[in-house]
């Protein structure tokens, strides 16, 4: 959407005008301008891509300097995707994002919904609902944990005081069953605004003219809502949702601070055993191979999902 | 990245031999854990600036991050800490990644003995490798895991008929681990003072060390063992012995029926704060806190009292503790060492203990009035005598990692077995050993 | 739009509408508030059951985030008298401030790096956006693409090299390596936006500047700046909030000179525990500037999160 606004721009240039212009051509401006830019992410993003790619075929450890690393093939692949530890991380990871994603669109359709009926102070309170997607995941989730503790926690005592349960009956961190619900709860706590603001942004696209012509087809309420406001509003959710998996997909702050991956490994999402086997047990040619596997997967799946992302907007 | 560190080292070599034994004003960094015994650490180095005109810094950094953030530091060659106070795991990786420094010629040179040192300290703080006459620190701080409990709760009446009526036996200080988890069910979900309290808090946390050093206080004295002989890394039917499946079995019951709903994920703080705000009967942590929880206002002085890891098939404490070692990137070696040369005076080290620190040598030990000169001084003196490490080797990280892994699968997730996870810890294990070459 | 429009909502739905919103809102305040609570609590408040919506508000816990203090003896307490109210407080513990602690250090250090990472991101994405919009790049739709997705990579995922380059070039641990590293990572949120915001500049306002003799360069910065002053603030602020908030990397390549905020805070402990009014109070000083920033930004908030594809 962005180029062909540039390109309209550009042809609207007059000629005349570019070769008016003293000291530098333009196509030198434009080099200065870009190739700083272009410089620091090759140093900051595409070197270390290739330096990860090549550790990965290799023993390297980061910690023996003494010890020359050897290549060792695809042996660092071979271990990750036959490890079963693995696969439950992966599991764990997954069942992360399909929560927190459904979640959110669901709270945050319906939020964007709800404001869009544009009543007195709606402005006030959209921005007091969008503050927690702005904070430090990193202090959040760690005072999240307070929130968390049975008996002195403030969530379990609210929950106790409406379900009539003792507060020290149940553990959102501690138990198997409930940790991986704890870590979706405050991941769609912090992140549902951001669903809601793009779906309120979808909502407002849709030009009243359309319910207009509808109410004059004597189109139901309930008709106009899936043949008019839900198909004007994917293409948005479908962006947010875009959003959220990648975001979700690289989660670790919140989470350490939160569970630090137990208890056991139920919440041990991929980049918190990532960080572990790079930064605590130092195989870093194995880390390697194991964050190339992650990046071709998030890189992947979001390229499908952009192919589809772009069919939804050309109907 | 060799060459760096190694123009690194030479740089830091060519200073040490260069700079004349004159005495320069250094600004030296010490760098230890974030806890009590670091405070009267600062005080008692006080004495060493006034006497040095040296100036001491101090990065203490807390226990969570403790590891990763000193590990991370060495690894990056960092310079940050000219002495450091790593964990006794450390050392294996110290000595042969060349982080610390030797101190065998300086210890010739000062005429310092490390036989005035207690034996178990120096064997575990200072040699790599284990047991050979190679230092690479000088014992600093003695620790074990010990326990301690409401001794007012333990001698009110009403609650000693109770408990004697329940089990038949007087209530008291454990004699075993046993015993321990006895009472501590007994005061599980008891009502005392209108509150609801809990047997005991033990160390359950997944991220750094915790759970291994909690179940280890179990393992040990049912008589667990590393390897079936020292130094083969032979390890199944040591590591997995019906033994240590029975003392894993154990720690799982403690942990499910006699510590306070929540601990999940507990560690040092955890338990002090189970402890210190009422809500159990008994916690296990390092003798290090002990000095603080005494002098704690609400629930120490003589509401408190401390036990020794109690015995089961034998005796047995969780090492805890540090020697202190001079960093080999540092560029101040001469006067990090005349730190060192300070400290291990005898005087010194009986300030140090004073203080609040726990010192490891003979002359403060094994002075008669050692034993009274604390509540809990007698009962480290007997941790001390049986106390057990666990691997010190280079890849200490990887080795602990994986057993954190296996056992909280195990004691908090409730994931298969006690034998399906000491099995699984031999495979780990010896793939880390493997990759090692030691295997 | 007017009021009689068919497709007005009723007023019935509205208050509907509005008070499940609100609802909602002070749901989700909870939390944020509960911190700010427990920042004026004292420790045995704190941590008290049933948790205590109603206590006596103390200091202790902003005391102990900006001081360290040490045990001692009755003598000695005796013997020296407290020196100001923050004193006092800690002299219930039998403890004496001895120094500040390194909060304000971490504080400053995520102001440094913060800002430092805004100013160059929004300096190279400037120059970069300008370019972008008004220049024909070869290959920029691939190039803008590429700037995107250096964006998608887990943090995780490229630490290890970065760490180990960073280790080589003696930039571990330093504030001029957490700026680079910040910028690279913001640098693409800033192309994206910025050229966004300059895209909407009429071009003929640099036209009739070059008319008028201006060069290029006096264009840019005499003409387009001003104009797009601001949609750089507000690109600035989104940058400066990934900043502040960052803690993977810090936590990994920072220690104890260019530590931020973020792997701090959780880690403030007291006498043997965590001291949760002390981390409160870190919380709340550390979270307070970007709510103040995001009620400043709020227009612009949605393009922000969306890098610019959304912008209503």
């Amino acid at each position: 959407m962005t180029d062909t606004l540039a390109d309209k721009a550009a042809g609207a240039t007059p000629k005349r005008v570019v070769r008016k212009i003293r000291g530098l051509s333009d196509r030198a401006i434009a080099w200065i301008f870009v190739a700083p830019t272009i410089f620091l992410l090759l140093a900051i993003n595409i070197f270390p891509l290739i330096w990860t790619i090549q550790l990965s075929f290799t023993n390297f450890r980061a910690n023996r300097l003494t010890r020359e690393p050897e290549f060792i093939g695809l042996r660092n692949y071979e271990r990750i995707l036959t490890d079963s530890d693995i696969w439950l991380n992966m599991q764990a990871t997954a069942h992360f994002l399909f929560w927190t994603i459904a979640l959110q669109v669901l709270i945050g359709f319906t939020l964007a919904w709800l404001i869009n009926k544009k009543f007195k102070g709606n402005d006030l309170w959209t921005t007091i609902i969008v503050l927690p997607m702005m904070l430090s995941p990193a202090v959040v989730g760690n005072f999240w944990k307070f929130l968390y503790q049975p008996q002195i926690g403030l969530f379990n005592y609210i929950v106790a005081f409406f379900t009539g349960k003792e507060p020290s009956s149940f553990e959102m961190l501690g138990s198997v069953q409930l940790a991986p619900w704890s870590i979706v709860i405050v991941d769609t706590w912090m992140w549902t605004p951001f669903v809601m603001l793009i779906c309120l942004a979808g909502l407002r696209s849709i030009p009243d003219y359309i319910y207009e012509a509808a109410e004059v087809d004597r189109a139901s309420k309930l008709r106009q809502f899936f043949t008019i406001t839900i198909p004007m509003v994917l293409p948005f959710l479908m962006l947010a949702v875009l959003f959220r998996g990648i975001e979700n997909f690289k989660m670790f702050d919140l989470v350490v601070q939160l569970t630090g991956g137990g208890p056991g490994s139920t919440t041990e999402l991929t980049s918190i055993n990532l960080k572990r086997e790079a930064f605590e047990k130092w195989r870093t040619g194995y880390a390697s191979a194991y964050a190339i596997i992650l990046f071709v997967t998030v890189f992947g799946l979001a390229s499908i999902y952009v192919k589809a992302l772009n069919k939804v907007k050309e109907r | 990245m060799k060459k760096v560190t190694s123009a690194a080292v030479g740089a830091a070599l060519i200073t040490s031999v260069s700079v004349p034994t004159m005495a320069m004003a250094e600004d030296l960094t010490l760098c230890w854990a974030a806890w009590d015994p670091a405070n009267a650490l600062v005080e008692l180095s006080k004495e060493f600036e006034a006497q040095s005109g040296h100036t001491m810094n101090f990065e203490f950094i807390p226990w969570p991050n403790f590891a990763d953030r000193m590990l991370n530091e060495l690894n990056s060659g960092g310079k940050l800490c000219d002495l450091l106070i790593g964990d006794s795991q450390w050392i294996g990786g110290g000595a042969e990644n060349g982080h610390y420094v030797k101190l065998n010629d300086f210890f010739d040179t000062e005429g310092i003995s490390m036989d005035d040192f207690a034996p178990a300290t120096v064997y575990a703080y200072s040699t790599w490798p284990k047991g050979t006459p190679n230092y690479y620190a000088l014992p600093a701080m003695g620790d074990a895991n010990g326990w301690f409990y409401r001794k007012d709760w333990f001698s009110d009446p009403e609650i000693q008929a109770a408990f004697k009526e329940a089990t038949g036996r007087d209530l008291g200080e454990p004699k075993t681990q046993r015993e321990m988890l006895e009472i501590a069910q007994f005061f599980q979900g008891r009502e005392i003072d209108g509150k609801t309290v809990y047997g005991a808090s033990i160390f359950t946390e997944r991220g750094s060390e915790g759970i291994t050093m909690g179940v280890t206080s179990a393992l040990y004295p049912w008589g667990f063992k590393y390897e079936n002989t020292p130094g083969s890394y032979d390890m199944e039917g040591a590591v997995n012995s019906p033994e240590a499946v029975e003392a894993l079995e154990f720690y799982k019951e403690f942990y499910e029926t006699a510590t306070p709903p929540g601990y999940t994920n507990s560690y040092m703080g955890e338990s002090l704060d189970a402890f210190k705000s009422g809500q159990v009967a008994m916690a296990m942590n390092w003798f290090a806190f002990f000095p603080g929880l005494y002098a704690d206002p609400a629930t120490g002085g003589d509401k408190i009292d401390f036990f020794v890891n109690p015995p089961q098939n034998q005796a047995g404490s969780t090492l805890g503790g540090q020697g202190i070692s001079v960093v080999a990137y540092s560029d101040k070696q001469d006067a990090a060492l005349e730190y060192i040369k300070w400290f291990a005076d005898p005087e010194v080290q009986a300030k140090w203990w004073e203080l609040g620190g726990y010192s490891a040598h003979n002359s403060v030990l094994n002075d008669p009035g050692f034993k009274d000169s604390a509540p809990f001084a007698g009962d480290f003196l007997e941790a001390m005598g049986a106390v057990q490490d666990f691997w010190q080797e280079p890849a200490y990280a990887e080795l602990l990692l994986a057993m954190q892994k296996r056992i909280h699968d195990y004691v908090v997730a409730d994931q298969g077995t006690a034998q399906e996870a000491l099995d699984k810890l031999i495979e780990d294990w010896t793939e880390t050993f493997e990759d090692e070459g030691k295997l | 739009m007017s009021a009689f429009s068919i497709t007005e909502p009723s007023q019935r739905s509205k208050w509907v509408a509005g008070s499940l919103v609100i609802v909602y809102a002070l749901i989700t305040m909870i939390p944020l508030a509960w911190i700010m609570l427990t920042g004026f609590k004292s420790p045995s408040d704190a941590i008290s059951y049933p948790p205590k919506v109603v206590f006596e508000p103390t200091l202790e816990g902003y005391v102990n985030l900006f001081t360290t203090r040490t045990r001692q003896t009755q003598d000695f307490l005796d013997a020296n008298p407290p020196q100001n109210w923050a004193d006092e407080i800690v002299r219930e513990y039998d403890m004496v401030i001895v120094g500040p602690s390194k909060f304000g250090e971490r504080f400053l250090n995520s102001v440094i790096i913060g800002f430092g990472s805004t100013f160059l991101s929004i300096f190279l994405g400037t120059l970069a956006a300008y370019a972008f919009s008004r220049f024909k790049i070869p290959l920029a739709d691939d190039l803008l693409f590429f700037i995107l997705s250096t964006r998608m990579m887990p943090p995780i995922a490229v630490a290890i090299p970065i760490f180990l380059m960073y280790r080589n070039l003696g930039l571990s641990d330093t504030h001029l390596g957490m700026i680079l590293l910040y910028t690279a990572v913001n640098i693409s949120l800033a192309v994206w936006l910025l050229k966004g915001f300059i895209d909407e500049i009429p071009r003929e306002y640099e036209e009739a500047a070059l008319i008028d003799g201006y060069t290029r360069f006096q264009a840019f910065y005499k003409v387009v700046l001003p104009q797009a002053a601001t949609g750089i603030a507000s690109t600035a602020i989104f940058c400066l909030i990934f900043a502040w908030n960052e803690y993977a990397f810090a936590v990994l390549l920072t220690s104890a000179t260019a530590q931020t905020a973020p792997p701090f805070i959780p880690t403030i402990i007291g006498v043997g525990g965590l001291d949760w009014p002390a981390v409160a109070a870190g919380a709340t000083i550390f979270l307070l500037p970007v709510m103040i920033f995001t009620i400043l930004l709020r227009k612009h908030l949605l393009r922000g999160i969306t890098f610019g594809a959304v912008r209503k």
